[in-house]
């Protein structure tokens, strides 16, 4: 799924977009974390999500594996959350 | 024989049982004398009231109140909302206000949501920031009390998920400078950790020390407590069931047989849950959360990535651990654990241990050891499963 996520951003920085919205925890982090690593050049990922785990778990993340959470973003009938993936990042338990 | 005494089994959750050994006995001999209505005149009757005074006054002395101080309620939580409700009847003339933690039980924050959505006013439940540990901001806890209406704060002496203690000292002075009573929820550390000294009232759940679920309420005296469906007959007006006796009676000797080892068995349960949290700490994506140090003895929980909570617990299951969990695919909502979200932490891949007292489970040290070998296999085995093994 996270192969056809939309490329909008500069061409050296790019931004995904992961549709979670649906599913159910831990699967929006998952495929979070899945597109992270098999796309070395993403530099920013929207994931949608309606799942209300979401909203802590993905934040939780970002901090446990050295990203930066953005924001949460209310839209409607689902969340988006928007994370900046560092590179090399420096995990929580490595600081 | 005890389910925790079953050779397969590994009891690793506490929280609700079982029973201590010796006042599972006392239940049982006191089905036979103290069966009736404590309320009644014949012989039966008055000795059924003599087991509950008995029962109150162990109970107190443990406590260290007075006998006229103590009611027993039907099960903690039950005692917890009605500590609440009384203080807020007795204060309904100067305002409504509850100012809590955002980690408190839910059997006070949800009718307290409730009471403040009935009133269109989100200013009647101010509930209060934890830091990532679990431990209520004190600076924000000030600034909520001194706001106008507030009648009634709320504070856990330890919370039963992550263990975290909550500087009881410093809130209720914060809370006597506005003159307001703080309640304090100790249904998790009362039979574990030190009896609480700062509050006004107190409420306790015998299951914490090995007895049978109930309720125990602590009013202190002078303080501004009034039921509205009172009824002065029955445990000082502050329930309108009359409590059932043999669960006194086994409340009383859970407490005795506790109390009389509890030091030790808290070095003993505290050293366990170091062994867990260095097992868990090596596990890779997995954090352990709650305070390290000013913590109850016997509560350790952790969050290991990438795998959901229902498998998890399957997985321990299945290899003979019984574990508890937060996570919200384990529950019977979409909402993962309060306590965790407010924390900030992990909600998903969560585990959470509360250690049985050794003498419910005598094997709890073998338990732990053989637990603490399992827990890297078994997350490696669940995220294998789930295909997420590489992340």
């Amino acid at each position: 799924m996270s192969g056809e996520a939309p490329e909008f951003g500069p061409a050296a920085n790019r931004d995904a977009v992961v549709d979670a919205r649906g599913e159910r925890c831990p699967l929006p982090v998952i495929r979070l974390a899945r597109l992270v690593q098999d796309e070395p050049d993403v530099r920013a990922v929207t994931v949608l999500a309606t799942d209300p785990a979401a909203a802590h778990d993905i934040p939780a993340w970002c901090r446990m594996r050295g990203h930066r959470f953005v924001e949460a973003r209310d839209e409607g009938d689902h969340t988006a959350y928007v994370v900046e993936v560092l590179r090399p990042s420096t995990p929580a338990a490595e600081r | 024989m005890p389910a925790a005494a079953s050779a397969s089994r590994r009891l690793l959750d506490a929280s609700a049982g079982p029973l201590h050994p010796v006042a599972r006995d006392t239940l049982l001999a006191a089905l036979e004398v103290g069966w009736a209505d404590p309320a009644r005149l014949h012989a039966e009757g008055r000795r059924a009231r003599a087991l509950l005074d008995r029962s109150r006054e162990v109970l107190a002395a443990g406590l260290g109140v007075r006998p006229g101080e103590v009611s027993l309620l039907p099960s903690g939580p039950t005692a917890l909302a009605r500590a609440v409700d009384g203080v807020l009847y007795a204060a309904r003339r100067r305002g409504a206000r509850t100012v809590a933690s955002a980690v408190e039980h839910s059997a006070v924050l949800v009718p307290a949501r409730a009471r403040a959505a009935a009133a269109d006013d989100t200013d009647l439940l101010d509930e209060v920031a934890v830091d990532a540990t679990g431990r209520v901001d004190l600076d924000a806890w000030r600034g909520a009390l001194g706001r106008p209406g507030t009648v009634v704060a709320l504070l856990q002496s330890a919370n039963g998920e992550v263990g975290t203690r909550q500087p009881l000292g410093p809130a209720r002075a914060a809370a006597a400078a506005q003159g307001v009573p703080l309640v304090v929820d100790a249904m998790a550390s009362l039979g574990r950790d030190d009896v609480p000294a700062d509050w006004d009232v107190l409420v306790g759940d015998a299951r914490s020390w090995g007895g049978p679920p109930l309720g125990v309420l602590v009013v202190r005296e002078g303080v501004r407590w009034h039921w509205s469906d009172s009824r002065a007959d029955i445990e000082q007006g502050r329930t309108d069931v009359t409590p059932w006796v043999p669960l006194a009676l086994a409340a009383a000797e859970a407490w005795q047989q506790t109390s009389a080892v509890r030091e030790a068995d808290a070095t003993l349960a505290r050293s366990l849950v170091d062994d867990i949290r260095t097992a868990a700490v090596a596990v890779p994506d997995t954090e352990v959360v709650g305070d390290p140090v000013d913590r109850l003895p016997h509560v350790v929980t952790f969050s290991s990535l990438y795998v959901d909570g229902e498998a998890v617990v399957g997985a321990f299951d299945e290899a003979g651990f019984a574990v508890a969990s937060g996570s919200a695919c384990t529950s019977s909502t979409l909402e993962p654990s309060h306590v965790l979200a407010a924390m900030g932490v992990l909600t998903h891949g969560n585990v959470r241990v509360t250690l049985p007292l050794p003498a419910v489970s005598p094997g709890v040290a073998g338990d732990v050891a053989a637990f603490t070998a399992a827990i890297t296999p078994t997350i490696r085995a669940v995220r294998d499963q789930l295909g997420v093994g590489d992340l």
